[in-house]
């Protein structure tokens, strides 16, 4: 059973009282309801929670939020429900969370990495570009594996993630990031003239800096509890929507903001019908930005020690958690608002060693209330080091001046150098920031967007300002988006805290000169010192220091060190800050799960699977489906004992015997209409298509600009303004595409329509020498007799009493027909058809056996016998290239010097020396098998197939001046040996045609 | 230069490392130099470093509007591989796979060239057989890529998602084992630091304007942002913004710029071995030496300078990456950036003399240059320094979009990076 906590203070907080147990390393701790992770270790007088990077230095709480660096844990829900790297100070409990520590082996209080410590002086900032590189091969083989090994902090999850995650899009007015006092503001300012609210935080409560400011007044009360009433006000208002636990992590183009909210991972024993998180994709008129300011640590020697912590943090832990984080606290300090926690503090029973204040002197209202507590204030003095090893035990002071150490034992020590305005999202949004000189810090500068910024992420401090500030934004902003007029009224009584004072850099003791170990960056164990070495090796751009030390660029990204690092790198430069610049702000704010990025996307969502209307029926008949973009399609149809290769010869041997069903819907069909729509099919095809009659058809090929071939497919001629277009499957939306794209931007005179008929039609091809007789007794109203419908027709007409585009057409060589049925009855289509069929021994057949029959007669597949390199002429198309065209897309193309020259690469049959070898689509071929490596390649295996039809296997090749090498023997080299092949014709069935109208 | 190596640190480490100095100057541009690089990313910074090293010209500078290393060098996602289809292809990236394998040694500077293994996913038919031709031809180029099946890949890459209810099962993978990764900044940081010892002058913050011409067209030098620099000769190198550079010689290039996007997790133990891209779902993966896993994917869809991605982009990229592997969805997106790629009409790039004498263009990298550094830089610099190209370049010209002689990965493959 868990202790009782006991540093809870009682009286302190703002939690409840119902407790809940959780586990950290298997220890067993008593936390309360609405605690962090942190909040309740501290509770329990626990501040070792993690190791460093690096030279897995213990480490504990530096902070209370979001800006963590050091409280990195692996919460463990189950097996499958892991996360790493989550910050303690973020993560609530719940009663039965497991938390277990990182970066260790074989404990957190004994790290076997700790050598890295002791061995830090070799360690510097970049040392591995230095070494490591001898003997060669050790690199790959030791130490990069050992780097690997040591590198990382927790252990990716290993088992798929059983969670989902949803997405939200929203439009609002009014866009209010963060929920401190300034975006409570603005958002109430907001909704009260009108407009439409989002209002986000990252924390679970709203309340931003009133968590710590328990001085702040707002309307002569506590300012939490006036936030608390204004937030319910806004819950309540149903134009607003308040979004606790919600993270705004990217500022795109246009006002698009995208915010990741937290949904479950606070809970037992979520509903598992929640969402894990939830992304919210927020398209807003105006946005306020009132993410506030992040404390900064002081940086001086053995900052990092478990129990040094920023003083607002502490603070939070007293004024919100109810939790003490020490006994004898320490405070070293640049700023006025780290008395406060002292007072804080002191006030609720814990000892205050003492303040150490890096100023000369600081005589404000809090400097007063300190002494008047009895507090012992040092000014003009600062912390040179600290001692405790897993816990602070004691903080040395001296004289900014140099002088004797006084070493004071402390259990906790609290600093504070100050406040860095939270620029993220500004400066994601393209703003650009100005550095104040005054104030030392990078404020909003020059805005980009229709956005604004108020409050501490302004470098506003007093809350007063601030909220006169965060109305008129929020008011300002409805007007704007609203046309509305009406005011927000103005709450008085406000009375805030101070924040003045701060510093840049190191303190006396971690200067220029000195190899203590002053942590700018935690996580990344970035020192002081590593900075200065980067600037001497020559970083002179902050971003090379940053890459080169990597400050900055650990989980935390640098929230509460780039500063430091900037004015560190600075002060060895000799520059001032502004003119060494900052880096770049990069979308997340804080890490955002993959899972919430691609909320349902995954599976079956993850791409849409098309099937077409016969895919139920094929289904049924036990056939295998091959992906052929996103369309499932029917692969072949093997009966009971078949495998693939039995399956295809059967099918194929049918369809040349007496007939096959080919579901062809998938095939891309494009509508083209309209006055001029044979003009337009001039312009993108080879063919010409002015003459062709209506009620015929003809095969066209589309190339591109550049003359290679890019689609084909069988055109009908429906009117004399209007062709049914097919196109290839994977094909069809970028034909669609290039048609649309020359019709808006070069021929936009043109009065043509086009129209994706591609899911209205489906299609069923009937092939083989009794298709006809198939077909027969189910069409109406047309005459398909060999006179009245020839080969490369089409009539419109109904077959089974619903409407019909029929083709005379043929993919096979064998005569046939392809039957175009609204989509809607395809299946039933298909069933009377196979109904027929059967009475002929008809088959179904799949892809496969479409392409071994299509290969028997050369016919070309557009992606397997070209590939983006092959001209018509190549593919030995010549003939559907219209002679007199004076223009079409890609003729300029054709007649460049290399696309005419000899030696290209045409299309060929082959035939192996032993007819039963099959040789492997993409194999290379050779004039010479013997030639050593590097090899001279001719061309290769486009389509290779066994055909029974044949009794041989037979193949389509590219090779080199192919069409003069009828008859030459070649080589096609495997890695067991060469075979061997002669060129051929590519019709290697019914070479004179006859069977299209047998 | 200073000899980096484990013995050179200890001695260091004893006096607080006070004894290393700049790993490049930081010169004031003289009035004129033989050569003129323009960009220092990797590509401009070997190609200094060749021409000090190999060629014997002594008096080059590297002009770079930023901070060297800054563009797509820092910015790529460091796959390394060189099988690719044409013969042309196969030799130049191979080529740069060889330096690649000793570079360290080279510059004494350890760039981390970390050989795991490229694999490559095939989803359905059509891959299998581009796959196929891919390994077919590179064994008769001597380069090696071999097949293998689910099961072998799986066991390559333990993560890897082959059941085959995947929306889209893997049929095979084709796997390049010299192929890899190595440390895009220690690339950069190596070859400047290497190019400065031999004399080469990198001036940084220092942006090229205008290129200047004598009367008979011939190169005399560049307009700056810190006045005018004379040159014999100008290799542009400058990646995502040499269309606009060559314009200022009125050289029309036909390239596309697109903002190309990655991303990174947040650091974690090893959890991933080797690279595995997959075209047909579109993304790629590793990770780095720090614990962070590296994705990508292709370029966006429309021509644009701007860096800034659209979370669309990352959506799709991380929706594959969860279907390749379903264990993924939890680690968490610690940081994403774009850069913007110069794409050619056939997706290879140019390293060729221009119409312009003493102009020389290197560029049309696209997604995939980080790979080619060294070999890029090689034979960039015999290109300049001869006024010729290295046979392995001689097919890389800008004249090939007229003729037509195109090496066309893209259409061979469809592959990026
Ligand atoms: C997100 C992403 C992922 C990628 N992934 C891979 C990958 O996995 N594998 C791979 O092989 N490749 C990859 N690439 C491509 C690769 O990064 C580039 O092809 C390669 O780095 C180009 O190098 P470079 O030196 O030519 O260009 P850069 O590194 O961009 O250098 C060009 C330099 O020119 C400078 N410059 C531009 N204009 C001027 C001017 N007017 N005056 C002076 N200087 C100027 C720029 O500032 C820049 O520093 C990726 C690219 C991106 C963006």
């Amino acid at each position: 059973m868990a202790e009782p906590a006991s540093f809870r203070v009682s009286g302190k907080g703002r939690l409840g009282s119902k407790g809940a147990n959780f586990t950290f390393d298997g220890a067993s701790y008593q936390g309360v309801e609405g605690d962090t992770l942190a909040s309740a270790l501290l509770a329990n007088g626990v501040h070792l929670v993690g190791r460093s990077f690096k030279y897995h230095r213990p480490r504990g709480i530096l902070s209370a939020g979001a800006e963590e660096p050091n409280a990195l844990v692996n919460i463990e829900r189950d097996p499958s429900r892991k996360v790493p790297n989550v910050r303690a100070t973020v993560q609530e409990i719940y009663p039965g969370l497991k938390a277990v520590s990182q970066n260790r082996w074989p404990s957190l209080a004994y790290d076997v990495g700790e050598v890295n410590n002791i061995a830090s002086p070799m360690f510097s900032a970049g040392f591995y570009y230095k070494t490591f590189m001898w003997p060669k091969k050790a690199w790959e083989k030791f130490y990069e594996p050992k780097i690997r090994a040591a590198a990382g902090l927790g252990v990716a999850p290993d088992l798929p993630d059983p969670d989902h995650y949803s997405q939200r899009f929203a439009h609002c007015d009014v866009l209010v990031l963060g929920g401190g006092a300034a975006g409570i503001a603005a958002a109430t300012a907001a909704a009260e003239s009108g407009a439409r609210v989002i209002l986000c935080d990252e924390q679970a409560d709203l309340g931003g800096a009133l968590r710590f400011e328990a001085g702040a007044m707002v309307e002569n009360k506590p300012a939490w509890d006036w936030a608390q009433e204004a937030i319910a006000k806004l819950a309540a208002n149903d134009r607003v929507r308040v979004l606790p636990r919600t993270t705004a992590f990217g500022y795109y183009a246009q006002n698009f903001v995208a915010l990741a909210e937290r949904v479950t991972d606070h809970l037992a024993s979520p509903n598992p019908g929640l969402p894990r998180e939830r992304l919210w994709q927020v398209r807003a008129g105006r946005v306020v930005i009132a993410t506030g300011a992040i404390e900064r640590h002081m940086v001086f020697a053995d900052n990092d020690r478990p129990g040094i912590m920023l003083a607002s943090a502490a603070r939070t832990y007293l004024n919100h958690y109810g939790v003490s984080v020490g006994r004898k606290v320490g405070v070293f300090t640049a700023n006025d608002s780290a008395y406060q926690a002292a007072i804080d503090l002191k006030k609720a029973g814990t000892e205050i060693a003492a303040i150490v204040d890096i100023r000369p002197a600081s005589e404000g209202d809090a400097v007063q209330q300190a002494r008047a507590l009895g507090i012992e204030v040092l000014s003009g003095h600062a912390v040179v080091k600290t001692g405790g090893r897993l816990r602070v035990s004691s903080m040395a002071v001296r004289s900014v001046n140099v002088g004797a150490e006084r070493v004071i034992p402390v259990d906790a020590l609290l600093m504070s150098a100050g406040w860095t305005p939270s620029v993220h999202l500004f400066s994601q949004s393209r703003g650009r920031v100005a550095f104040d000189e005054a104030s030392q810090r990078f404020l909003p500068g020059t805005y980009a967007q229709a956005c604004v910024s108020v409050g501490a992420s302004n470098g506003t401090d007093r809350l007063e300002a601030t909220l006169e500030e965060a109305y008129a934004a929020g008011e300002k902003a409805a007007k704007e988006t609203t046309g509305g007029t009406k005011s927000a009224a103005r709450p008085a009584g406000v009375s805030g805290e101070a924040f003045a004072g701060g510093m840049l850099g190191t303190t006396p003791g971690a200067e220029n000169g000195t190899t203590v170990a002053a942590f700018v960056d935690f996580q990344n164990d970035v020192t002081a010192k590593d900075i200065r070495l980067a600037v001497r090796e020559g970083m002179h751009s902050i971003e090379h220091v940053k890459r080169f030390t990597t400050n900055g660029m650990a989980t935390d990204q640098g929230k509460t060190s780039n500063m430091h690092g900037l004015a560190i790198a600075a002060e060895v430069l000799g520059k001032d800050i502004p003119s060494v610049g900052l880096t770049t702000f990069r979308a997340p704010y804080t890490p955002v799960t993959f899972g919430t990025i691609v909320g349902h996307a995954k599976g079956e969502l993850f791409d849409p699977t098309r099937r077409t209307p016969i895919h139920p029926w094929a289904e049924a008949q036990g056939a295998a489906f091959e992906d052929v973009g996103q369309w499932k399609r029917a692969w072949y149809f093997p009966r009971a004992g078949e495998d693939m290769h039995r399956a295809v010869d059967r099918e194929c041997k049918t369809v040349r015997e007496t007939a096959g069903l080919f579901d062809a819907s998938t095939l891309g069909k494009i509508e083209v209409v309209g006055p001029d729509a044979a003009k337009f099919m001039e312009i993108l095809y080879t063919n010409p298509w002015e003459k062709l009659e209506v009620g015929r058809c003809r095969y066209g090929i589309m190339l591109r600009e550049d003359g290679f071939i890019y689609d084909d497919g069988v055109v009908g001629r429906l009117a004399s303004d209007r062709f049914h277009v097919t196109t290839t499957t994977g094909g069809a939306p970028r034909v669609m595409n290039h048609m649309e794209d020359y019709l808006q931007t070069e021929f936009p005179d043109l009065k043509v329509w086009l129209t994706s008929i591609t899911e209205q039609w489906a299609v069923i091809a009937v092939q083989g020498p009794n298709s006809r007789k198939i077909i027969e007794p189910l069409v109406e109203g047309i005459d398909i007799s060999d006179a009245a419908m020839p080969h490369m027709s089409v009539r419109e007409g109904r077959i089974c009493g619903v409407p019909t585009r029929l083709f005379r057409m043929s993919f096979t060589g064998e005569r046939g027909f392809e039957v175009n049925v609204p989509a809607d009855y395809g299946q039933a289509v298909w069933e009377a058809l196979w109904a027929e069929g059967q009475k002929y021994g008809a088959c179904a057949y799949g892809t496969e056996s479409m392409h071994v029959l299509r290969a028997e007669k050369g016919y070309i597949i557009v992606g397997q016998e070209t590939d983006g390199t092959v001209s018509p002429y190549d593919a030995g198309l010549d003939w559907a290239i219209g002679k007199k065209k004076r223009d079409f897309v890609g003729i300029r193309g054709l007649k460049r010097s290399d696309l005419v020259a000899d030696g290209r690469k045409q299309l060929v049959g082959l035939r192996t020396k032993n007819p039963r070898t099959v040789l492997e689509e993409g194999a290379q071929i050779v004039a010479n098998p013997r030639e050593p490596v590097p090899m001279t390649m001719l061309g290769h295996v486009t389509s290779s197939y066994w055909s029974e039809n044949c009794g041989h296997s037979i193949a389509l090749a590219l090779l080199q001046n192919g069409r003069k090498r009828m008859g030459q023997t070649l080589w096609v080299p495997m890695p067991d040996g060469a075979i061997e092949v002669e060129v051929t014709g590519t019709v290697f069935f019914d070479p004179e045609g006859g069977r299209l109208n047998g | 230069m200073r000899k980096y190596s484990v013995f050179a640190i200890a001695r260091e480490a004893m006096r607080g490392h006070k004894g290393w100095n700049e790993q490049w100057g930081s010169p004031e541009p003289k009035s004129e130099y033989d050569v003129i690089i323009v960009g220092a990313g990797g590509h401009g910074l070997a190609t200094a470093y060749y021409l000090a090293k190999e060629h014997g010209v002594r008096n080059i500078a590297v002009l770079e509007k930023g901070w060297l290393g800054g563009g797509n060098t820092g910015r790529n996602t460091t796959i390394i591989r060189s099988n690719y289809l044409y013969d042309e292809s196969a030799k130049l990236y191979d080529h740069a796979v060889k330096l690649w394998d000793g570079l360290s040694q080279d510059l004494n500077y350890n760039v981390m060239y970390s050989p795991r293994g490229v694999m490559m996913l095939a989803h359905n038919v059509h891959d299998v057989q581009v796959f196929k031709r891919h390994i077919h031809s590179n064994r008769l180029n001597g380069i090696d890529n071999e097949w293998l099946t689910p099961e072998e890949a799986k066991e390559f890459c333990p993560p890897l998602n082959i059941t085959k209810n995947a929306r889209y099962p893997i049929m095979g993978a084709a796997l390049q084992r010299r192929g890899g990764t190595a440390r895009h900044d220690a690339v950069a940081w190596g070859y400047a630091r290497a190019a400065s010892a031999r004399g080469v002058d990198i001036i940084q913050n220092c942006e090229v304007t205008g290129i200047r011409r004598s009367g008979n067209g011939h190169v005399t030098g560049v307009e700056t942002t810190r006045g005018f620099i004379g040159a014999k000769k100008v290799g542009v190198v400058a990646a995502g913004h040499t269309s606009v550079l060559m314009q200022m010689a009125d050289v029309r290039m036909p390239l596309e710029s697109y903002p190309l996007q990655a991303l990174v997790s947040e650091p974690v133990k090893p959890a991933f071995p080797c690279v595995v891209m997959s075209n047909t779902v579109h993304a790629y993966i590793s990770q780095s030496d720090k614990g962070e896993l590296v994705i990508g994917a292709g370029t966006d869809q429309y021509i644009s300078y701007s860096q800034t991605g659209g979370l669309h982009i990352l959506n799709h990229t991380l929706d594959a990456i969860c279907e390749m592997f379903p264990m993924f969805a939890r680690m968490k997106m610690l940081r994403s950036w774009g850069g913007i790629v110069d794409v050619t009409p056939d997706r290879s790039p140019i390293l060729a003399k221009t119409p312009v004498p003493g102009l020389y263009v290197n560029c049309g990298w696209g997604t995939g240059g980080f790979k080619a550094t060294p070999g890029s830089g090689h034979v960039f610099a015999h290109t300049i320094a001869n006024d010729n190209p290295h046979p392995l370049n001689a097919a890389y010209t800008l004249e090939r979009f007229r003729s037509g002689r195109l090496i066309d990965e893209a259409a061979a493959a469809a592959v990026a990076h």
